[in-house]
């Protein structure tokens, strides 16, 4: 179907059920009660787990296939978000010219910024990468204030020009991103007893993309190109002593990606029409990477969920403070329940980068395939009582 | 002139600490072929090691002090730092004033095991991995150490003054003849600049004039030759990344004064620093050294207005330039060795 | 004249000379091989062969063409494929992609940007591959992980790599380098078919003797850097220079 083989097609439809019914899935608590702030649900964050997603998908199509490590992909994903404000600025709030210039201008950007790392590799690549984008954070940042709106950022205003569509609505306010009329923030609430669902415009956009671009994804991963790509990974002597030019190929791979978060950031415009320079500073760099590996760098749905994940505990597990966490252990005694609130404590709510650093660093040492190859290694546990032996093509842990 | 003399200067006290930092990760990655993501948190350790001293030194214990009265007409309790007690009160001021100083005696040994549990817990088991994976883990492990760090410190710079003799400013251009007041420069900061040439010396008297050092500079050459003639190269290694580690945490112990440690402060030095490293030579400890004091001194010529009004943002862009040109044109640094890392 | 031809190449390595003024010449259809002590510029020369080295003078025809300064990827376009000393195979890739890779770099040459297109879809690319397989009777192992492979297997694989694409010449680098006895038997057989069965010029760099007189037709000796005879295997074998040169080594 599609061009899909039957598992992959299978995967994808999986994506899609789960992406289309997100609202409910992600909103399994009654509305009020005590778990209600765990829920999810909500398009602000549910817009942040797709697009992000998005973003991890592109990461990984350099990153999981090549192997060239990018500590600089954050740039594209800010000149997107820069590029769809202009537009907006400049054009309409139609969300659809915003986000296709915003691909464009980071396909554009990075050509320029790839054709010039590419010309090393693995380490030094790395450190190109990382040095571009820290120069394009440190120039969005000062110089070049009348294109980025410098520390404050890019905001729309009243007295832009918006050719195809009008400066100000009649009430005098700043118009807002809609998709021919369908406004992005716009919701539908469904009350079902004491459950509450959203559903929100901006959402579905982004997930369409998010649908569209793992499609993309699993064709390029299954096209002759994308195994050219895992052949650079493999051996690159061999590559070229095969006829092949590897450079063209990391080139379009790098390219392809940077498209990936110049769409990431145009919907994330799209959402929230304000860009600024943090969006591309190496620390949101290093946030991808920490997504893609820890989902699972090389396999499909693997950055997915890396991304839902971090986004889950960034936002839903970082609120968990010391009053809720006596709440939970108040069946233990006394004195056993502030020792487990205190052992507890650094590692959750203000502290969930702690866990995630150590959960990442554990990953990197016994799970080169992220979290899908963990789940893989426990279904094999259910199915035969006996790990199955792990695939020799996975990086086997140092000792 | 004197514009030129202060802008040299200003580009000293950085331009140590990225040659202190280049320097230990050139260490390390020279003999242990690992690219140390972690290394800008062990920087960050040792600025933390001078707070924690000095939080430690004014550690006070309450006493009534009959001779004052609080508002209710009751005796006031007052805090006496436990140094008192113990050195009397002049002697206990001078050494709460001295904590950064002091910190330096007591920073080495915990830096070193720092760094020994570091290389043997973790990244021993990652020298045959893939370059990219002892990126990705010790990054991981960069963000451990920071949110230990932000958890007990929280995540505010904690000011930790250096002591009050090297308060204020010298006066370079009146010593060298200009007009007063045309070139100031902290003490401190100068502190700081002999400090890093001290250490930079010793490490390398150390690798130049011991045995020891020899033969870690020719297992840096060529491994597995000194692999072959029998010697414990893994060990020599092991103690290496503790000096490593104690001369990032040395300059982090230093620089508290400089700039108030906060506990990202060495995320925001390594990324500089990897740039001074590519830009000396990946692998060449006289190239990191020389790399370092000269981004120190680009960056802050770059700084100078008419600089900036000349090409708007150079100083903001200016060393990630540098690192760019040279990669494109001389892949192997300044004075970075053939064969190191070019696959 | 040869479909490869060398003329006065001359390369230094600072103070050392590694070839000086070498002239080869590889007949159309024969297998050429290429001996002389350690240190004599073999793999020098080779390395000038596939476009990794460049020599300082000379000149380096191949099938009417000039090969100096081309890439290696260009040189094999033309139609020289190399078999490295230590297999050289895409190890984190199954067999079968492994020998994919070079079909599609016959077909669609050094770059093609085919990223929607399956790789399911491609039939007559997946028959060429499995027909090499067969070839080296390698078919029932073709979903294995390359990296999983025996040494010998590996070896095959990458001469199946090779054989794909139907070079107009077949560079060997010490095919049977640490192999022992009986996989040495095996690689010469499977040399002597694959020149057989297909008519490809070969070029054998090689230390055994062995290998070498079981396998050549004509035999360059070098030494320090300079041929020193041409001629057949059988003259050879008691050329007076030769036992010099090969004396000289063991003296050394």
């Amino acid at each position: 179907m599609l061009g899909l083989e039957k598992k992959d097609f299978r995967l994808l439809l999986i994506v899609i059920g789960l992406t289309m019914f997100a609202p409910f899935i992600l909103n399994p608590f009654p509305e009020g009660s005590e778990m209600a702030q765990f829920n999810a649900g909500y398009p602000d964050l549910m817009q942040r787990f797709v697009i992000f997603g998005i973003f991890a998908i592109g990461f990984n199509i350099l990153f999981g296939l090549t192997g060239y490590l990018s500590f600089g992909h954050a740039a594209f994903l800010g000149v997107g978000s820069y590029a769809a404000v202009w537009m907006f600025k400049l054009l309409s709030m139609n969300v659809l010219p915003a986000i296709i210039l915003s691909v464009i201008i980071a396909g554009l950007f990075s050509l320029i910024i790839g054709f010039i790392s590419l010309r090393r590799s693995g380490i030094y690549f790395s450190i190109l990468t990382l040095a571009f984008a820290q120069m394009s954070f440190a120039l969005a940042y000062s110089v070049l204030t009348p294109i980025t709106g410098g520390e404050t950022g890019l905001q729309l205003a009243l007295d832009d020009p918006r050719i195809l569509g009008v400066s100000q609505t009649e009430s005098g306010n700043i118009p807002v991103p809609a998709l021919f009329g369908l406004e992005m923030r716009s919701s539908y609430e469904l009350e079902l007893g004491a459950w509450l669902f959203t559903f929100n415009a901006g959402y579905y956009l982004a997930a369409f993309f998010m649908i569209l671009s793992f499609y993309l994804a699993i064709r390029i991963f299954r096209s002759p190109f994308g195994m050219m790509l895992r052949a650079i990974k493999s051996n690159q002597t061999r590559m070229s002593y095969t006829g092949l030019n590897a450079k063209p190929y990391t080139l379009a791979a790098f390219v392809i990606s940077g498209m990936y978060a110049g769409l990431a950031g145009g919907l994330m415009a799209s959402m929230d029409p304000l860009a600024g320079a943090e969006r591309m500073q190496w620390t949101a760099s290093g946030e991808v990477v920490l997504m893609t590996i820890l989902g699972g760098a090389g396999t499909l749905i693997g950055p997915v969920l890396g991304a839902g994940m971090i986004k889950y505990f960034e936002n839903i597990f970082s609120k968990i403070n010391e009053t809720i966490l006596h709440g939970w252990f108040a069946f233990l005694p006394d004195g056993l329940e502030n020792f487990v609130v205190a052992l507890i404590y650094p590692f959750i709510g203000k502290g969930w980068h702690l866990t995630l650093g150590i959960v990442f660093m554990l990953v990197v040492i016994f799970l080169p395939g992220g979290l899908v190859q963990g789940g893989q290694k426990i279904m094999g546990l259910f199915r035969r009582k006996k790990p199955e032996p792990t695939k020799p093509n996975a990086t086997e842990p140092a000792e | 002139m004197d514009q030129f003399i202060l802008q040299i200067l200003n580009g000293l006290d950085k331009g140590s600490a990225y040659a202190l930092i280049a320097l230990g990760l050139t260490l390390i990655f020279g003999t242990l072929g690992v690219v140390n993501f972690a290394h800008g948190a062990l920087f960050m350790l040792g600025a933390f090691v001078a707070v924690t001293l000095s939080n430690v030194l004014t550690l006070s214990h309450k006493v009534v002090d009959e001779t004052r009265t609080d508002f209710l007409g009751n005796p006031m309790q007052v805090d006496v730092p436990y140094v008192h007690d113990w050195f009397g009160v002049t002697a206990g001021n001078a050494i709460i004033d001295w904590a950064v100083p002091l910190a330096i005696l007591v920073a080495i040994p915990i830096m070193v095991l720092i760094g020994f549990a570091m290389e043997r817990g973790l990244i021993k088991h990652f020298y045959k991995r893939p370059h990219a994976d002892q990126i990705l883990v010790t990054f991981g492990l960069a963000i451990v150490i920071q949110e230990i760090v932000k958890y007990f410190y929280g995540a505010n710079p904690i000011p930790t003054p250096a002591p009050d003799a090297f308060v204020g400013s010298f006066d370079f251009g009146v010593a060298f003849g200009f007009d007063p007041n045309a070139i100031i420069y902290p003490y401190w900061r100068l502190v700081y600049f002999f400090f890093a040439i001290t250490i930079i010396g010793a490490v390398f008297a150390f690798l130049q004039f011991t045995t020891f050092g020899m033969v870690v500079r020719a297992g840096m050459a060529d491994r597995e030759t000194v692999g072959i003639l029998g010697i414990d190269i893994d060990r020599r290694f092991t103690i290496m990344f503790g000096i490593a580690a104690a001369v990032a945490g040395l300059a982090g112990v230093m620089y508290a004064p400089i700039s108030s440690p906060n506990y990202h402060m060495g995320m925001d030095f390594l990324v500089l620093s990897f740039v001074v490293v590519v830009v000396g030579g990946m692998g060449s400890l006289p190239g990191a050294v020389a790399a370092g004091f000269l981004l120190g001194i680009l960056e802050s010529f770059a700084s100078i207005p008419a600089v900036i009004d000349l090409l708007p943002g150079i100083n903001q862009v200016i060393i990630y330039l540098v690192a760019i040109i040279i990669l494109l044109t001389r892949p192997r640094g300044l004075m970075g060795r053939k064969g190191v890392m070019e696959e | 004249m040869g479909i490869l031809e060398v003329k006065g190449i001359n390369k230094r390595f600072g103070g050392l000379q590694a070839l000086g003024d070498v002239n080869l010449s590889v007949a159309e259809n024969t297998t050429h091989a290429i001996i002389g002590p350690n240190g004599a510029g073999k793999s020098t020369l080779l390395n000038v062969l596939v476009g990794k080295l460049i020599p300082d003078s000379g000149s380096v025809m191949f099938d009417g063409q000039s090969v100096l300064g081309r890439k290696p990827h260009e040189i094999n376009q033309m139609g020289i494929s190399r078999v490295f000393q230590t297999p050289e195979i895409f190890s984190d890739l199954s067999v079968f992609e492994n020998v994919m890779i070079p079909c599609f770099a016959k077909r669609d040459g050094a770059f093609r940007m085919h990223a929607i297109e399956s790789i399911f879809a491609e039939r007559g690319i997946q028959e060429q591959a499995e027909a090499i397989l067969e070839d080296v009777n390698m078919l029932e192992k073709k979903d294995m992980i390359a990296s999983s492979l025996s040494r010998g297997d590996k070896r095959r694989l990458e001469m199946a790599m090779c054989l794909v694409q139907d070079p107009k010449l077949l560079l060997l680098d010490e095919p049977t380098a640490g192999m022992a006895r009986a996989d040495t038997e095996n690689t010469i057989n499977l040399l002597k078919e694959i020149r057989q069965k297909r008519g490809i010029t070969m070029a054998i760099i090689e230390h055994d003797m062995n290998v070498v007189f079981s396998l050549a037709e004509r035999i360059t000796v070098l030494a320090q850097g300079t041929p020193l005879v041409e001629d057949t295997p059988d003259n050879i074998k008691g050329h007076p220079k030769v036992r010099e040169a090969y004396l000289g080594e063991a003296q050394v």
